[in-house]
């Protein structure tokens, strides 16, 4: 017991410091190098956008500041075709993708057991492959002789001019795979928090397993089913790569028409007031859509 | 879902299944155990949701176990879409194609650096939010989540109309590693800050106590805790740098990274090495978190 | 860095007008305590009462609104708690997860530059039994063995004042009267001045030299645990600490060094220097072991006021338990209050009592306490001050 009982000189005691309000700052100064990095290349570009939607000229003769808000009505009746289509075809890909991944979600955070681990990492691995090279596999999948249609074709269960691809079907099925993490680990993480105790008691009080579903578990899954349904939705209204490699100009959806507008006519205004237009519908929708919901904080 | 309550109960007859002797007042059923039909349903419900997991998992899958496969094709013609004979030239031969090896290396030094900075940043604003109180929170929220609100298209046509406009720098690699950076940041905060929420404050209290001042706490104590979910964040920051095509596509004026690549190919006919990067991305990336689950396994299983 | 001071010797503390306020709320009101150097004292109160914020006050964890806190000859009031030679044992015990046994223990030596950290450990480990345990990691060990981590860890770096957050909380009856007297001997063996907070009376009784006892962020009584409980100050302590008979009396006069109580014209004596009355009306007291039940036959007998305590009231049994050691009796008085009395099991023949008997109950004056039956009843302190804390004292009656 000597290390307890023996004597051991210690430095004099400090002088008794004011407690300095001097931490007061800090919060401030760790969000400001990000914060800034945002502004400037976040909400500066925004502005910017919105400043362009707004400019009169040509690429020939140069363009000028304006406030020509009558760009936002030409473009928007000359592509409100692809508008109406990149929400339809969004939609119907976040309704797919919530079928799809529900079940996969429920599985791993209820049956998964020792396995829980492996089939995150499992669900998360396909990501890792090159979003371009994946949807490009597809083309593969579902090429008119390709792995799936042509057996079926060789041996006659399929007509020879059957095809997937060049369809809405093949864009909607490459928008639902690609952004299929996005829903499962959201969901997977509110399944996970539910009380087992909750179902037991459902169970318990007469509730079959079906209805112990309906009004426990999916009731108490819905943070999860919002935030998974808007990481879905909002980048697949954006996207035209599923559109462009998968299907044809008749499919063409809102985000080929910015793409083509900035990078190939050439006419920025249109193109940013589509961009813009196309931003504010999304927050809007999210807006009434969390709010019906009810989930505060996405963050 | 009769499933879920087996596996909570262990037991066969699961409460609340239907025609279980869960509802009051059913004589005759609960002598007999439950009828045909019923344990038929049962059947099917209970493998319904493993059954449509896998197969979920299944159509996740195929399109990797396709880029895979047509790694090792050696195809007719220019298109790499139907299978024409084995071949590992792909493989030995990865950078034969010329400018596919160049962009690769830029996407590589492209997302390195922007992992370093957005890292950085976005875990200086999740310690904020997560360990500080100030004013402007609501707003800093708002303004970390809008990124990722904002579909690719606007966003990078926004930073291109941005760029244009000031015209000070150069379409390139800066202006592709100043976009990669705006919207890793989002994502490194939620990661971070998820983390931190999940850690034990009184563990920074107890080493106070125990004569570590803010610093050595913040050295020893909060920063090894907060180790993973940094780690994670950086990872997804890598991933979504070097896979990012939409935003780079806009901002990138004559270079070419990976993905870009892949999308002018794609017109012309892709190459079988772009799947075998393809694979090796997929290969790499599934060791690396791999290794972290079985490194860390280990470290708590040491005696 | 290190304040530690001279190891092996507590400090004596003392928390002068301490108070701390949560917004509305306040949680510590006033505190005055002055706890003795190598001392076991107990804060002792119900949730909520701030026993634990006082205590995280101490630490330094917690920033007082006012009030000043002196160690010794030293006020740290204002020091960040890694100055203060001051080391806590947390309820949950918030060992580090990704350090092992022995980087955990050492951890607040290696901060103030100590050497030859092995060898202390070893020994710090020997004396809470977990000898061997260097390498292990805290996910490892069972609570009753992180809580030992816990106290070594915070023994080892030799405070003048080491505060325990109920830190035996979390663990079983068996394991938690074990480490109690472990506490103790430790405490004894090493001479620190331990602090320790605890919503268990029992505890506090059987570790502690002196108790204050809390409620709602003040003392209502200071004093060791026998004072405390054969003479309590209000009503709250009197049915914390175990349980009370407590009958509204009015001080009718005196009779040499007795006190005399009028309750519902039956008459009471008691010691006046046990009285903490100051006015007529009171609450007169009796524990309910020290009450003995007289049935029809020993009245009969004429016993003299020598073999039945001198006071006495009448009364009908209205409920029996048998609770193994003793039986617990419910006897309703004539104005319709029911008392508590515990007998205990020790004659060979089972007790003849039952409900519906009329009984005596009687107990010796000494074993009677009283204090006011006013709101503005007095908490007891030793150190008496003109601004003595007036408690609030819920008259539960």
């Amino acid at each position: 017991m000597s290390a307890l009982t023996a004597v051991r000189g210690g430095a004099p005691p400090a002088p008794a410091e004011p407690v300095r309000r001097r931490r007061r700052w800090v919060p401030y100064a760790l969000l400001l190098p990000g914060l800034v990095w945002l502004a400037v290349f976040f909400l500066a570009p925004m502005a910017t956008l919105f400043s362009t939607s707004l400019q009169v000229g040509s690429i020939d003769e140069g363009y000028r500041p304006a406030f020509r808000v009558a760009n936002y009505t030409e473009a928007l009746s000359a592509f409100s075709e692809q508008f109406f289509r990149s929400f339809g075809y969004a939609a119907m890909a976040t309704v797919l993708a919530l079928l799809v991944s529900y079940p996969l979600a429920y599985a791993i955070a209820f049956k998964a057991g020792r396995w829980k681990n492996v089939l995150l990492v499992l669900v998360i691995a396909p990501f890792f492959t090159s979003f371009l090279v994946r949807t490009l596999a597809w083309t593969a999948i579902l090429g008119d002789q390709g792995l799936l249609l042509g057996q079926l074709k060789e041996i006659g269960v399929l007509s020879p001019d059957f095809r997937l691809l060049a369809r809405p079907f093949a864009v909607i099925l490459g928008l639902t795979y690609n952004f299929l993490p996005f829903m499962t680990l959201p969901l997977y993480a509110s399944l996970e928090r539910i009380d087992r105790r909750l179902l037991e008691a459902a169970g318990d009080l007469y509730s079959s397993a079906f209805t112990t579903f309906r009004k426990v578990t999916f009731p108490l899954s819905l943070p999860g089913v919002v935030a998974g349904t808007l990481l879905t939705f909002i980048p697949a209204a954006g996207d035209y790569i599923n559109q462009r490699l998968l299907g044809t100009p008749r499919q063409s959806m809102i985000g080929t028409v910015i793409d083509s507008q900035f990078l190939r006519v050439l006419d920025y205004p249109s193109a940013a007031a589509l961009s813009f237009t196309l931003m504010v519908s999304i927050v809007v929708l999210v807006w009434f859509y969390v709010r019906r919901a009810g989930t505060e904080e996405l963050v | 879902m009769a499933s879920a309550a087996t596996t909570l109960t262990g037991a066969p007859g699961a409460p609340g299944a239907p025609g279980a002797p869960g509802a009051p007042g059913a004589p005759g059923a609960t002598r007999r155990g439950p009828s045909l039909p019923t344990r038929v349903l049962r059947f099917v419900s209970r493998h319904l949701v493993a059954t449509a997991a896998a197969l979920t998992l299944l159509y996740m899958f195929l399109p990797v176990f396709v880029v895979v496969l047509f790694s090792f094709n050696d195809p007719a013609g220019r298109l790499n879409y139907t299978w024409n004979s084995f071949t590992v030239s792909n493989w030995a031969n990865v950078c034969g194609v010329p400018g596919m090896c160049d962009a690769v290396w830029l996407s590589i030094q492209i997302a390195l650096l922007a992992t370093v900075v957005a890292t950085g940043l976005g875990t200086l604003i999740a310690f904020a939010l997560a360990r500080h109180r100030f004013r402007g929170r609501a707003a800093t929220n708002l303004l970390i989540f809008l990124p990722m609100a904002t579909p690719e298209v606007v966003m990078g046509s926004s930073m291109l109309a941005l760029f244009v406009n000031a015209n000070l720098i150069a379409l390139g690699f800066w202006t592709i590693l100043l976009a990669h950076v705006m919207f890793c940041i989002s994502f490194v905060v939620v990661t971070v800050k998820a983390r931190l929420s999940g850690m034990d404050a009184r563990l920074e209290q107890a080493a106070m106590d125990l004569y570590a001042d803010e610093w050595s706490t913040f050295r020893r104590i909060t920063l090894p805790l907060a180790m993973p979910g940094i780690v994670a964040a950086a990872l997804l920051a890598f991933a979504l740098s070097f896979d990012d095509f939409i935003i780079t596509n806009f901002n990138s004026g004559s270079t070419v990274t990976f993905p870009m690549y892949v999308w002018g190919a794609a017109q012309r006919g892709v190459p079988p090495q772009v799947n075998v990067i393809g694979a090796l991305m997929f290969l790499v990336a599934l060791a690396v978190v791999l290794g972290g689950q079985l490194a860390n396994a280990a470290r708590t299983r040491r005696p | 860095m290190s304040n530690s001071g001279v190891a092996g010797a507590g400090a004596a503390l003392r928390l002068d007008g301490l108070t701390k306020r949560f917004g509305d709320f306040l949680a510590v009101d006033d505190l005055h305590l002055d706890i003795p150097e190598g001392s076991f004292f107990a804060l002792l109160g119900p949730s909520g009462c701030g026993k634990t914020t006082t205590l995280r006050m101490v630490a330094g964890l917690e920033a007082p609104t006012s009030g000043r806190i002196i160690l010794g000859e030293e006020d740290v009031t204002d020091r960040r708690p890694y100055k203060r030679p001051v080391n806590t044992v947390f309820q949950s015990y918030a060992l580090f997860p990704h350090l092992d046994i022995q980087e955990n223990i050492a951890f607040g030596l290696r901060r103030r530059g100590q050497k030859d950290i092995p060898r202390q450990v070893k020994e710090t480990l020997e004396l809470v039994q977990l000898g061997g345990y260097e390498r292990r990691r805290p996910s490892q060990l069972s609570g009753g063995q992180q809580q030992r981590v816990a106290l070594a860890r915070a023994l080892i770096n030799h405070p003048r004042v080491l505060l325990l957050d109920e830190p035996l909380g979390a663990l079983d009856l068996k394991l938690r009267r074990q480490m109690q007297l472990e506490l103790k001997r430790i405490q004894l063996e090493v001479g620190l001045t331990f602090v320790h907070v605890t919503h268990d009376q029992e505890e506090a009784m059987t570790m502690a030299d002196t108790i204050a006892v809390m409620n709602a962020g003040r003392v209502e009584q200071l004093g060791d645990p026998a004072s405390l409980y054969e003479s309590p100050a209000t009503v709250f302590v009197a049915n914390f600490l175990g349980q009370s008979n407590l009958v509204q009396a009015r001080v009718s006069g005196r009779s040499g060094n007795d006190l005399l109580l009028d309750v519902a014209g039956q008459r009471l004596a008691m010691p006046a220097d046990r009285s903490r009355a100051t006015s007529e009306t009171v609450f007169v007291g009796v524990r309910p072991e020290k009450i003995h039940l007289a049935t029809g036959n020993a009245r009969e007998t004429g016993d003299s006021r020598s073999a039945m305590g001198a006071n006495q009231l009448s009364g009908v049994i209205t409920d029996t338990s048998f609770t193994g050691t003793s039986t617990q009796f419910l006897v309703r008085t004539s104005w319709g209050q029911e008392l508590v009395v515990f007998a205990q099991n020790t004659s060979a023949e089972r007790r003849s009592a039952t409900p519906g008997e009329t009984v005596v109950l009687h107990w010796h004056p000494a074993h009677t306490f009283a204090f006011d039956r006013s709101a503005e009843a007095h908490a007891v302190e030793p150190v008496a001050e003109e601004s003595a804390p007036v408690s609030r004292v819920k008259v539960t009656g």
